[in-house]
Formats: C-alpha cells, structure tokens, sequence
C-alpha cells in the first residue's frame, strides 16, 4: 500500500534556481539560505521517497491566458523544464508516475474534486526550484513526481478551506493505492512577497510567522483566512503560500518536518 | 468545516481597496488578455529574436491597444498592469530583456532599483498603511 510519509514545505524563489545553475549557491549571498536546507538534503537521503506529490503554482508557463484551471494534476510520464524566457533551466526532465498519479485523479473526481488533468506540460521553476533545492544536482532526480498545480494568477484562486480538503482527500487516494510506494507530499510557494505595483516589496515577517505557527498548530484555523487578509498583510503574491495547506496536515510529525520558506 | 459564503460584489470591491496593487481579476484579465499572450509569446527562443530585431513589428502581429504597445515598448509596466497586464505574464518580457526580475518590479514603485534593492536587503517594505485604502491603515 502506498503511504504518505512526511510533507514538506519550500521556497520555490527563481533566484535561488539560478545559484545552483550558476555554481553559487555556497556563496556569501546565497550560502545562509542553501546551509538552512543542509538538514533536509541529509534527512531526504534517509528517507529515500519513491514519489513527490508537488503541490505548486505554474507561473503563466504551462496555463497561458487561454485555460485556467483551478486544479491540475499531472498524470504524465515526463515533464520537461519550461523556458520561461530566457531559456529553460538546465535540470534533468521530471519523471512523473503515471499510475499513482491517474488513480490519484480519479480518486478525487469521485470525491467530488473536479480536477483537470494534464497530460503534456513543461514545469517551471515553481517545481524544480524546490527539487533543486532538496536534491542538489544530480544526473536524474531520485523521485518520480506528481505535480499538481494550483491556480493563483487568476481571481478568485481556490479558499484555503478547499485547498486543506484537497490535502484531506490527496491522502485517501494514495491510501487506497495497492502499490507499496513511499510517497511525500510537499507545498510549494512563498511568504509574503509583492511584485508588482508602487506597493511592491512589501514583508510581513510579523504575519508570516503567525502564519507558520498556525501550520505547525494542532488547530485548522488557518483554512479560514480570507483572500483579502492574505492580500493586504503579505503582498499580492503572498497567497502563493495555499499549496502548504494542502499539503500541511498530511506531515505526521509536521514541525519537523517542515524547512525554510523565503 | 464549512465556511459562510462571501458575496462576490463584496469581495470583488476588497480587491481594489489595496494601496498601490492592482489584483489580477476576470476584469482584469479579460481586459489584457491579448498583452498577456504577446507575453507568453516570448516563451519562444525564435519569437524572442523577432520581437527583438524589430518590436514595433511584431507587436503589430497582435489585437492589442495602440496605448498599450506604447507601454510595451516602453517598459512602462504600471502603465500595462491598469490595461490588464499581469505579472506572471509580463515576466517573460523581463526575461526577454535579460534583467533580474526584482530590477523590473523595481521600475513600478517610487524607487531606483540600488535604492529597492536596499529596501528589501533591510526588509522590505512595511505593511503599516500599506494595507486598505479605505481604512488608511
């Protein structure tokens, strides 16, 4: 039987994706944030997953203007890295797990999700950043991935309540997965951060934290927190953080087991 | 587990309560749809070089606004996000243009990029009265 072992939760910042392509990832800039995922990078090699659910956000890569769905998941074989304009980042293809990840989408859709699912698509930084930053540079990634994407270009973006309930539902599909699989699921997505508008480069460390401490709490209050509460106190972009609810109650122990998100 | 449904004539008008911020909504998005694909157009290695070898051209190639192409080639970024530009889209002409992502979000607010860089080195900018219009808080 397939089991959901640990959840995870990173940044996913492009620029970090960039130091591990440009070799400077130990540098005096880069270097404190990369040394607060040395622990993590150790604690993975023992755990040794068999498959990721990577709950992300696309950044207008694989969804254009055109289709925009609320919930993607990738039931594809392989995914490539997306050129998001200057070129893709030079990383191995993410190798999905097709059948975990179909009976995981059709676990949901009889759960009364209405996934969309995905059969082709490059994948953006938003999920081989955090790889990056989990597994360094290897020849190929030591996982299988399921990505599933959550819309948070376009308003309205799904209510942290749907988000904590997709996780709830996420689990009982890979429960009933007759495969013994280690699976982890992890969240992707930032704390505060703003970027655009005469209002860009608002922090809210304050709120940020309150937030982190919710997600290690033993109570769901923080899949009540309106849109407009995330919006005014962490930025427009602060709502990228929705994909650690959906990932946040699955980790058994989750104080230990979450990292540092930028 | 289940939570009071919100009037969307009132969550809509939130939105735009936000100082500085224009949130990405249907109107939004309907609005800037063709600017937003010109962008994701630059996806493309090939379109890049054409976009670059004559903007003014390739620009003409789409249903956008003469307003709005001005901007474009302007880099006048708040100018596109009122026309319904957004910022995941916009970025792939960031890119294009081969600068730091956080140098073109700079060119939106009231500061020269040393000067926001500085300001997020020191952290960031304060949501004291940055929060509501309205409420001024």
């Amino acid at each position: 039987m397939a089991k959901i072992t640990a959840g995870v939760g990173s940044s996913h910042v492009p620029l970090l994706g960039v130091a591990v392509d440009q070799g400077k990832s130990r540098d005096d800039y880069f270097g404190p944030i990369f040394a607060g995922y040395d622990w993590t990078r150790e604690w993975e090699k023992q755990e040794k997953p068999d498959v990721v659910i990577l709950v992300y956000n696309d950044h207008a890569s694989a969804f254009d203007a055109n289709i925009i769905p609320t919930f993607a998941i990738g039931c594809g074989e392989h995914y490539k890295s997306a050129d998001e304009g200057w070129g893709p980042r030079p990383v191995p293809d993410v190798e999905g797990h097709a059948d975990l990840a179909w009976h995981i989408a059709q676990s949901l859709i009889l759960d009364d999700f209405d996934m969309t699912i995905i059969n082709e698509m490059d994948v953006d930084h938003g999920l081989t950043v955090p790889l990056s930053m989990m597994f360094g540079q290897p020849e190929k990634w030591p996982v299988k991935v399921v990505p599933l994407a959550v819309n948070v270009v376009t308003y309205p973006v799904p209510s942290g309540n749907r988000c904590w309930a997709l996780g709830e539902a996420i689990a009982r599909a890979v429960e009933s997965f007759p495969e013994d699989l280690n699976v982890q699921i992890w969240g992707t997505g930032g704390m505060s951060h703003q970027l655009q508008g005469p209002r860009a480069g608002l922090l809210n460390r304050e709120w940020d934290n309150k937030f982190l401490d919710l997600l290690a709490s033993d109570n769901d209050d923080v899949r009540h927190i309106p849109h407009i509460e995330y919006l005014r106190e962490t930025g427009s972009e602060g709502k990228e953080r929705d994909k650690t609810c959906v990932s946040h109650w699955q980790a058994p122990e989750p104080s230990a087991k979450s990292t540092s998100m930028a | 587990m289940t939570t009071a449904r919100q009037n969307i004539h009132e969550y809509l008008a939130e939105l735009d309560d936000i100082p500085g911020t224009r949130i990405y909504t249907a109107a939004r998005a309907r609005k800037g749809y063709w600017i937003n694909q010109f962008a994701m157009s630059l996806m493309k290695a090939e379109n890049r070089a054409r976009f670059k070898a004559d903007e003014r051209a390739y620009l003409d190639e789409w249903n956008i606004s003469e307003e709005a192409k001005v901007a474009l080639m302007a880099r006048d970024y708040n100018t596109l996000l009122d026309l319904g530009g957004n910022v995941y889209f916009l970025s792939k002409l960031f890119s294009s243009d081969g600068i730091p992502f956080a140098e073109a979000v700079s060119t939106m607010t009231d500061m020269t990029w040393p000067e926001y860089r500085q300001m997020m080195l020191d952290g960031g900018r304060a949501p004291q009265g940055n929060r509501s219009i309205k409420g001024g808080y």
